[in-house]
């Protein structure tokens, strides 16, 4: 149950990559590699407010506004200064990386004897349930993992419910135009280089929470911590999209989420039949590749497979 | 009222792919005028629609719409003034939102969009009735991404769209030239309704003489990047296909006879 539990609170934290990731692939159209710098940056951000006593809540959502402007620098430099979209990820992504460890002071910081946005949460759930665990469809789990669960359900609903509506105002659905048709969009009067700037913001942003809230679950931050997060969120992205079919903003959204708790899901299990952690990025770099390439391939290998069943038919028939 | 003075544009200027692609063209559209420029290929007639809608700033010359001087407004600013629709049918309209999502944000063409829900009943039901006057039957899809409709369909509601707010000016850019003989004339047919039922001010590029002849109040005629001829008024009535075909040639042949005068004084005085 643990494990269950644990794959479903990384899963929710991690949806907020997804979001993030899809909102730069899918819905921008911006090939964005900031990610796995500026989900570490959240978590550098917040981890160390958190050791300076400040409310986590406040450190949570420092650690979103510093993944928003590592996004916006992003942003700046492919639309101000005509850097190519991936590489303008690279710079920022490479340069987070002594940003991080400027911000930390050192490789990592650890936030067991701090606050955590869990906290409110945990004092509930105490209090209901009288004792430190507590039974949750007759497992007995630790009333801490509970309270994380909750509370990242909270915020993951929240931001969705949130988004969701934000994507179907004027606003939200020329943003999503001008990934779609920048021409169109400019035609329409809408400047796409700035809802470019805009969206990468958003979604690091987004990013930058999931690595707020990923270094209160797991009780620390580390410099290293982002790398490989671009391939996770994609992976999810494209689990997402197997799930959901027709592509609405809600239905995307939801999709997103629940790849990102299937994806890990999917981790856990591996992890127990013994998967050596070592190999996890991998084997989702094969995913990903697989995912990518396998359902074209797919129509293609049909295709050859009734040719060649119809030869056969013509010549078998008098 | 739309006045162009003496643009000039020079594409790859100072390589060996210099081309001069305006040379100085200026013109006025009165109110309410529907202008039709056809030219040669390389002729700059889209070029010169180009530098009006602000696909690329010019290298002199200005642009003014009712007197104000929009030389130096990016293209998206310019949209507030001027309504669009492309050559390519897929370009007006983003393919993977719906019918409907299209048309909202073409309803805020030039606009502050703000944070309110693009797509109310109410929007809907004003959708709906616009969207039937194409005759398509348009109407009953309106929740289909556009990108599974046809590219004159397509074009038809990219002209809804540039349109659905009364634009100053209505630039068209070859916007027949992509589509089937049929959904073409569509088109044509619905462009001519609407430009004279919203009276609007219209500038065409075509390289179709007959559409040239049929729709428009004034011909504009493009060789060489600069305008050889205006055809109007009651002579504009008279002119026939043949009429323009005959005036190109005439363009050209004085045109070469230019170039040969040039090539004999060149060798003369070398």
């Amino acid at each position: 149950m643990t494990l269950v539990m644990g794959a479903f609170t990384i899963g929710l934290i991690l949806s907020l990559l997804t979001i993030g990731v899809w909102l730069a692939f899918r819905v921008l159209r911006f090939t964005d590699i900031t990610v796995d710098g500026s989900l570490t940056l959240g978590a550098a951000v917040a981890a160390v407010l958190l050791v300076r006593g400040a409310p986590p809540w406040a450190a949570t959502l420092a650690g979103a506004a510093a993944g928003g402007v590592a996004g916006f620098t992003t942003g700046m430099l492919h639309t101000r200064f005509k850097i190519q979209e991936l590489l303008s990820g690279i710079l920022v992504m490479t340069a987070l990386y002594s940003v991080n460890l400027r911000v930390m002071g050192r490789s990592n910081v650890s936030l067991l004897s701090t606050k955590s946005i869990a906290d409110p949460a945990n004092r509930l759930l105490t209090a209901w349930a009288g004792g430190d665990s507590l039974l949750l469809f007759g497992w007995r789990v630790p009333v801490s993992e509970a309270a994380m669960l909750l509370t990242v359900l909270a915020v993951m609903a929240a931001i969705g419910l949130l988004l969701r509506v934000f994507l179907v105002t004027h606003f939200g659905t020329a943003l999503r135009a001008a990934g779609d048709n920048a021409q169109m969009i400019r035609a329409q009067g809408v400047d796409n280089r700035h809802m470019q700037v805009f969206g990468l913001c958003c979604a690091n942003a987004l990013v930058g929470l999931a690595g707020a809230l990923l270094a209160q679950y797991q009780g620390f931050a580390d410099v290293q911590m982002g790398i490989g997060m671009i391939v996770w969120g994609l992976a999810s992205v494209i689990i997402g999209e197997a799930l959901v079919s027709r592509v609405t903003p809600g239905l995307a959204l939801a999709g997103a989420v629940m790849g990102t708790i299937l994806f890990r899901l999917l981790i856990a299990i591996a992890l127990r039949w013994g998967l050596n952690p070592n190999d996890l990025k991998l084997v989702t770099a094969l995913f990903v590749f697989a995912a990518l390439v396998l359902p074209g391939q797919a129509k293609a290998w049909c295709a050859r497979a009734r040719r060649l069943a119809d030869n056969r038919k013509g010549r078998g028939a008098p | 009222m739309i006045e162009v003075r003496d643009i000039r544009k020079t594409f790859f200027a100072g390589t060996a792919n210099e081309v001069r692609a305006l040379r100085g063209v200026s013109l006025d559209i009165p109110e309410g005028c529907f202008v039709a420029v056809i030219g040669t290929n390389g002729s700059g007639k889209s070029t010169l629609l180009n530098a009006i809608a602000g696909t690329f700033a010019p290298d002199a010359g200005e642009v003014r719409i009712d007197g104000r001087d929009i030389t130096r407004w990016s293209e998206s600013r310019r949209a507030r003034l001027i309504g669009r629709v492309f050559q390519n049918p897929f370009a007006g309209t983003a393919a993977g939102m719906t019918v409907a999502e299209n048309l909202a944000i073409a309803m805020r063409r030039g606009q502050p969009r703000g944070l309110g829900i693009a797509l109310s009943r109410r929007v809907r039901d004003e959708m709906i009735e616009r969207v039937r006057t194409l005759k398509m039957g348009l109407e009953t899809r309106l929740d289909n991404p556009i990108g599974t409709l046809s590219g004159g369909q397509r074009q038809a509601l990219t002209l809804l769209m540039a349109t659905w707010l009364k634009p100053r000016l209505l630039l068209l850019d070859e916007h027949t030239a992509a589509l089937d003989p049929k959904s073409a004339a569509q088109v044509a047919e619905l462009t001519r309704q609407i430009i004279r039922r919203d009276k609007l001010t219209a500038l065409m590029v075509t390289h179709s003489m007959q559409q040239a002849v049929e729709l428009p109040d004034v011909i504009v005629m493009m060789h060489g990047g600069q305008i050889v001829r205006q055809v109007a008024g009651a002579e504009r009535e008279r002119v026939r296909v043949p009429d323009l075909l005959a005036a190109f040639d005439h363009v050209r042949r004085r045109e070469q006879l230019d170039e040969g005068v040039a090539g004999v004084l060149r060798a003369q005085y070398r």
